[in-house]
């Protein structure tokens, strides 16, 4: 086939009901921007078992709506609940059998867990986590992030690699606008749903996995607070955790922190915000001590006013705070403190 | 289960704060000027393997540090030592170029691990400086063993081991799987041991074997994209940096969230 195909991924509820993940969408418009800039066709595959319901699903419109060449059911009784080597095993057959140039994933915790395998099935490794995909001379350049966001590095190609070996991407959670799918929908045809089924076999699949679930419910709901004040890991030690409650009353706010504060235990898992975490959206977000790992920023990038204190003026939370304060957090969170209940009691 | 032979695969980073000068041929950063440590996840993987094995009952199992690097990356290996481990590889890579492949990294480390034959092999889910995430899982699929990535606990069952494997948004899950095996480890889910002064002094005469990459005689990978130029973000907001003494940039910082956050 020569062109992109995007592997997609869905949620299934009990009760019927279908969801498509907001990177999914992501993914599938970072996959049709590529074929779109380089005129190849775009396709789309799904792994799981029973998926013709799901296809159908009005959560799937937009992907059925975006003008793709081909798209695919990967069935198989044998991949009901994801394992690495289940899907490995099916999506190795698939590509061999479409032998696209690109493969694009969204980079989810399950990607990231057998697609480097995949890829080293067919003598590559994964880009992992790109950001953005430009065209230079009629190839792509691919941007992905070094030193936890610190630096970012193209990942070019050469002219020799456009051959039937794929090049395999996944895209970042947030880096592509789902949205910019509606525009591209308008004179689409859908196409007809095409079924692959994979030879598998239950001795090939190592691994049992048993149900998720969750440790307890959360008590904590970020997702709906205004303002939020979180800790990270430059707030030096457990005793300082004063320092920024003191900080959170005076706003009205609700504590949050990065993964190593709850890590540490110094604070509990439920106010983790980040990709393991929660993803909030809070009209103000004031971060203290935290550099901006990636891990943490796509949890918080939504937030209407970003305000960040923090001792390193190199660290990646500037590129995305509105507001900075290069320096040293002691002395600052304070005084922040007394002038804001100064300003209340007048 | 009795003992258990479990490596740990570890890489050496440099320093969480350490200051970034890109190199002038812009393909990496400028390395000589720099502290290195342990890549963290690879800390935490470590910390599995010695509960693991303390778990097993003492004088029984081994724990064997592995890493792929320059001369200098030694020291991950006599730190690691030093917390507990028994013995060391060190396969020694030529100091540049700079190998930046998954793919070819993990050859090394199978070609090393081959000669071993580990019961279990752990590594720490991505790297602080490439963030690629892919080390270990392409090192499973290169020895033909089943992994699983982002565990918090490994523990010992009777059909091989069962571990807790970190979801998104707050979910877990547990995956049995038989031996031999590999798993990518989490950040957090022990607290990490200091190196004790008895255990910097034992370090001392335990073993770092030392192996030439070269001696493998690897063909290197094909990889289709490459690590061309690194460079310095563009700001995605405009940020109003404020400066002055505290209670400036606190008076500051309440001009902003009463006028214009509109919070006070």
């Amino acid at each position: 086939m020569s062109g992109v195909l995007v592997i997609l991924e869905h949620r299934a509820f009990a009760q019927g009901s279908v969801t498509v993940p907001r990177v999914t969408l992501e993914a599938l418009a970072a996959g049709v921007h590529l074929a779109q800039q380089l005129a190849i066709p775009c396709s789309a595959a799904l792994i799981g078992d029973g998926l013709n319901d799901v296809l159908a699903s009005p959560a799937f419109g937009p992907v059925r709506n975006v003008g793709l060449a081909q798209l695919l059911a990967v069935e198989h009784e044998l991949l009901a609940s994801y394992t690495a080597d289940g899907f490995s095993i099916a999506l190795h057959q698939l590509i061999a059998s479409l032998a696209p140039e690109f493969v694009v994933f969204p980079h989810t915790y399950q990607v990231r867990d057998y697609a480097p395998a995949l890829a080293a099935r067919f003598g590559q490794s994964l880009v992992s986590d790109a950001i953005a995909i430009r065209i230079e001379s009629g190839l792509p350049v691919f941007v992905r992030q070094l030193f936890q966001g610190r630096l970012n590095a193209d990942y070019r190609m050469a002219a020799s690699s456009r051959t039937p070996v794929p090049t395999f991407v996944s895209i970042q959670a947030g880096a592509f606008r789902a949205e910019s799918l509606d525009a591209a929908a308008a004179s689409a045809q859908p196409p007809q749903i095409e079924a692959f089924t994979p030879k598998l076999t239950s001795a090939q699949i190592r691994t049992v996995p048993a149900a998720p679930f969750r440790e307890s419910s959360r008590s904590v709901d970020l997702t709906t607070a205004s303002v939020i004040v979180a800790a990270g890991r430059g707030i030096g030690e457990q005793a300082n955790v004063a320092l920024i409650q003191s900080l959170a009353e005076a706003l009205g706010a609700e504590m949050a922190a990065s993964r190593p504060i709850c890590d540490a235990g110094w604070l509990p898992m439920e106010r983790q915000v980040g990709s393991s975490g929660q993803t909030v959206t809070p009209k103000l977000y004031l971060a203290i001590g935290i550099s901006g790992a990636i891990q943490h920023l796509v949890g918080m990038k939504g937030s209407k006013t970003v305000i960040a204190i923090n001792r390193d003026p190199s660290a990646p939370i500037f590129e995305i705070a509105d507001y900075g304060v290069a320096g040293d957090l002691f002395e600052i969170v304070p005084a922040l403190t007394e002038a804001i209940l100064t300003t209340k009691a007048q | 289960m009795a003992g258990m032979k479990i490596l740990v695969a570890m890489r050496q980073v440099p320093e969480r704060d350490a200051p970034l000068a890109i190199a002038a041929d812009a393909k990496w950063i400028e390395g000589s000027a720099l502290s290195y440590t342990t890549n963290e996840p690879d800390a935490y993987a470590l910390e599995e393997a010695l509960r693991l094995k303390d778990s097993l009952g003492p004088a029984s199992g081994e724990v064997i540090a592995l890493t792929a690097g320059p001369e200098g990356a030694a020291s991950v290996l006599r730190d690691a030592l030093a917390r507990g481990a028994d013995r060391a590889l060190h396969i020694v890579t030529p100091a540049s170029p700079q190998q930046h492949d998954p793919l070819a990294v993990a050859q090394l480390l199978a070609a090393a691990i081959r000669g071993e034959s580990p019961d279990l092999i752990l590594a720490g889910l991505q790297s602080d400086d490439l963030g690629l995430g892919q080390t270990g899982v392409i090192l499973a699929e290169l020895l033909g063993i089943p992994h699983t990535t982002l565990v918090l606990h490994v523990e010992a069952i009777s059909s091989g081991i069962r571990v807790k494997r970190e979801l998104e948004d707050g979910w877990f899950q547990y995956v049995e799987m038989p031996l031999p095996a590999l798993v990518t480890i989490q950040s957090g889910g022990n607290q990490l041991r200091y190196a004790t002064l008895m255990g910097i002094k034992k370090a001392r005469s335990k073993e770092v074997r030392t192996i030439d990459a070269a001696s493998f005689g690897l063909q290197g990978t094909a990889a289709s994209a490459e690590l061309a130029r690194v460079f310095v973000p563009e700001k995605q907001r405009e940020t109003r940096m404020l400066t002055g003494t505290a209670a400036e940039v606190a008076a500051k910082l309440v001009d902003v969230l009463r006028n214009e956050v509109r919070v006070l």
